[in-house]
């Protein structure tokens, strides 16, 4: 009977480099790989031996795409070890520099990277010429993301440069961060344009019955800080996420793959998890926004995470607003940590995930010993998870149209690949 | 113009963070001109057309860890009039360059479980190690602004208008005060390659160096001055040359003399 190998080398339209091999023989799937073949990179062995203070702005080089992940993870890790407490002014600046990176983040992937699959198009510039307008508000929707991560960071949206143990180097003026109001009001607006364009698309009919990992506070829509909870029935603090999550080696990926002990389960990190465990944390005009185009509590189809990532743009540029009407100079920008031989545990919600670090620092202030599991590493196995039911539900296809049915499912999650430092490659063998 | 008249861009990543690539899709405002005056033929991180070169311009961000990315380059090479390197990494090997200090066997050791799976390369180098590069735009991430300058001056066959004098003149320009001076602070402004506007001292804290060595910088009588003056040791110097641009050879070669 036939054999069939679908390969897609090189993913298109995500970040860092990934591929996917799928064999398939007498209808029956054999073998499906989502391999990372970004090089490693090696963050956690060249950090060991580096000042607390200097580890900030080299983990935001782990990735372009979401650096304040990378950074306040490990800042909020070394104030754990050190005992800093930031005061209310410091911490509502780093919600909102992160509501910056979720808008431009969110707003790149939903618009440039994904929504051209759902329109049949190879990408956003055959967008422009269908629907300019589109692809313009789209662009603004991402600046405005960009301007709040420069007026909060330094004057950079990429790796800024005024995140710090203990706070920020120079706190904003409040005239600064006043003048982001309009564009926020304007991106409010946007955001439910956005709603309604991807709540109309046509999605496959795929549900999955996740492990959803997530932050949850017990006041907000989880960003920056939380305990780690499932769906079900995990509720754990940062020390104790090693004890029930951990990462192993396979011979196809140059990331590792996460998993949850015992059984070495996959489970699912990003938008569908946060939406799910923090769904009565969202602004009642998210949760209108959420029933008006369909959705429930908890979705469970992964092709819907465009939805949800749009419906996260709206939470945040509304909390993003709050902040900025209400917010006041702190007396200090920073708080200076007292070094301590420690260990620190910080976790946040990057754009696509949990992301966890954890490191040993020496009475001297230097790191002895670091790990940092990034969000897509985690996703590796529910991804592989959800291209077996993918290709078992479209096995009928031509090649190239099951190809790009998988590559839409790898989109799903936004992987971040350069992130999976430590790594993506599709191949889809037909024998 | 038609498509068919458009010069053809390529974008290629090798080991990197994305940044530099995403500092391309940051020109928002001025995105969508840039596609109209060129052909965007690759550009994995923002389509799925995959077409073949030649190409009149190609951007290359990252650096080399892999045999098989030192392959793809001097293939790239081949099909490319004009190469530009984008970035730390492409023009210096950039951060991941920090194994080239270290056994990197050890640095395999400590991150996977299984490193008989991993290939990679005993150092990260810059792209101008393996084939002729016609240009190099610094940073840690690149300035949006001076990668459209690139692109508009090599698609206009002119030299692009980008500085190599010290980050200083910058902070001059900006009306900062100088922090070394004026808080004791250590900046390696003095020896570095103006490109992000100032950024750091503005924030009130030293320049790490994202841009890489300016020409001819005195590293020297810059370390000296962090260890005589500013009270720092031979590791927190050591450390401040060792960073984003480490393997560049001004600041590698201060680096070694403080080991």
């Amino acid at each position: 009977m036939s054999n069939r190998v679908i390969k897609v080398d090189a993913l298109a339209r995500v970040e860092g480099e990934g591929s996917l091999y799928v064999r398939v023989k007498d209808n029956e799937i054999k073998e499906v790989r989502f391999g990372i073949f970004e090089p490693p990179r090696f963050f956690e062995a060249f950090l060991q031996g580096r000042h607390f203070m200097e580890v900030p702005d080299i983990t935001a080089r782990i990735c372009g795409i979401c650096p304040i992940a990378y950074q306040m993870g490990a800042i909020q890790a070394m104030e754990n070890a050190f005992g800093v407490e930031v005061p209310g002014p410091i911490r509502d600046l780093r919600r909102l520099i992160y509501c910056g990176e979720w808008i431009e983040s969110h707003a790149l992937h939903v618009y440039m990277l994904h929504a051209p699959d759902f329109l049949g198009l190879s990408d956003a510039i055959q967008l422009a010429k269908s629907n300019r307008d589109l692809v313009q508000k789209a662009l603004r929707l991402k600046k405005i993301g960009n301007d709040l991560l420069e007026a909060v960071g330094g004057g950079r949206a990429i790796h800024p440069v005024n995140m710090r143990v203990g706070g920020f180097f120079r706190t904003p003026r409040k005239a600064e961060i006043r003048a982001l109001i309009p564009d926020l009001e304007w991106a409010i607006q946007a955001s439910h344009d956005t709603i309604r364009l991807v709540g109309g698309f046509n999605f496959p009919d795929i549900e999955q019955n996740y492990t959803f990992v997530s932050l949850r506070h017990d006041r907000e829509y989880a960003i920056h800080e939380g305990r780690v909870v499932s769906n079900r029935g995990l509720d754990i603090g940062l020390p104790e996420f090693l004890d029930h999550f951990d990462e192993e080696h396979v011979k196809h990926s140059n990331a590792l793959h996460g998993f949850q002990k015992p059984g070495k389960q996959p489970y699912h990190v990003g938008p569908l998890a946060r939406y799910a465990i923090n769904y009565d944390r969202l602004h009642p005009e998210t949760l209108s926004a959420a029933k008006s185009a369909g959705l429930g509590p908890v979705v469970r189809n992964p092709f819907q995470s465009i939805v949800v990532r749009s419906l996260e743009i709206l939470q945040v540029c509304l909390d993003a607003l709050t902040i900025a009407k209400n917010y006041e100079e702190p007396d200090q920008p920073h708080t200076e940590p007292v070094v301590r031989a420690a260990v620190g545990y910080g976790a946040t919600e990057a754009p696509r995930g949990l992301c966890f670090h954890r490191y040993e620092i020496d009475d001297q202030g230097l790191v002895k010993t670091a790990r940092i599991m990034p969000p897509t590493a985690q996703n590796q196995k529910i991804i592989e998870s959800d291209l077996w039911k993918v290709v078992a539900a479209h096995l009928s296809l031509p090649d190239e149209d099951l190809k790009w049915r998988c590559e839409q499912a790898i989109r799903n999650y936004d992987p971040c690949i350069s992130c999976a430092t430590h790594f993506l490659k599709l191949t889809v063998d037909r024998e | 113009m038609s498509a068919r008249e458009k010069p053809r861009l390529g974008v290629f990543k090798f080991s990197s963070c994305d940044g530099c690539q995403l500092s391309l899709l940051d020109c928002e405002l001025e995105l969508l001109a840039v596609t109209d005056a060129v052909e965007i033929a690759y550009f994995l991180e923002a389509t799925r057309k995959d077409m073949k070169g030649p190409f009149d311009v190609v951007l290359v961000e990252g650096s080399i860890t892999t045999p098989h990315e030192a392959e793809l380059i001097r293939q790239i090479r081949k099909s490319a009039k004009v190469l530009i390197t984008i970035g730390a990494c492409a023009t210096s090997g950039g951060i991941q360059a920090l194994r080239n200090f270290a056994d990197v066997n050890g640095f395999l050791d400590i991150v996977y479980a299984r490193p008989d799976y991993i290939e990679t390369l005993d150092t990260a180098t810059p792209i101008a190690d393996h084939v002729q590069v016609d240009f190099e735009l610094r940073g840690c991430p690149i300035n949006k602004y001076q990668l459209l300058e690139v692109l508009n001056a090599f698609l206009n066959h002119r030299k692009p208008n980008i500085p190599n004098y010290a980050e200083c003149i910058e902070c001059k320009q900006r009306g900062t005060v100088c922090v070394m001076v004026a808080k004791g602070v250590a900046c390696l402004g003095p020896v570095t390659q103006a490109g992000c506007g100032g950024l750091c001292p503005a924030s009130h804290r030293g320049c790490f160096g994202c841009f890489g060595p300016m020409e001819s910088p005195n590293t020297t009588a810059l370390a000296d001055r962090f260890l005589n003056e500013l009270g720092q040791d031979k590791g927190t110097v050591l450390r401040a040359f060792r960073s984003f641009n480490a393997n560049a050879p001004a600041f590698r070669e201060e680096s070694l003399k403080h080991e």
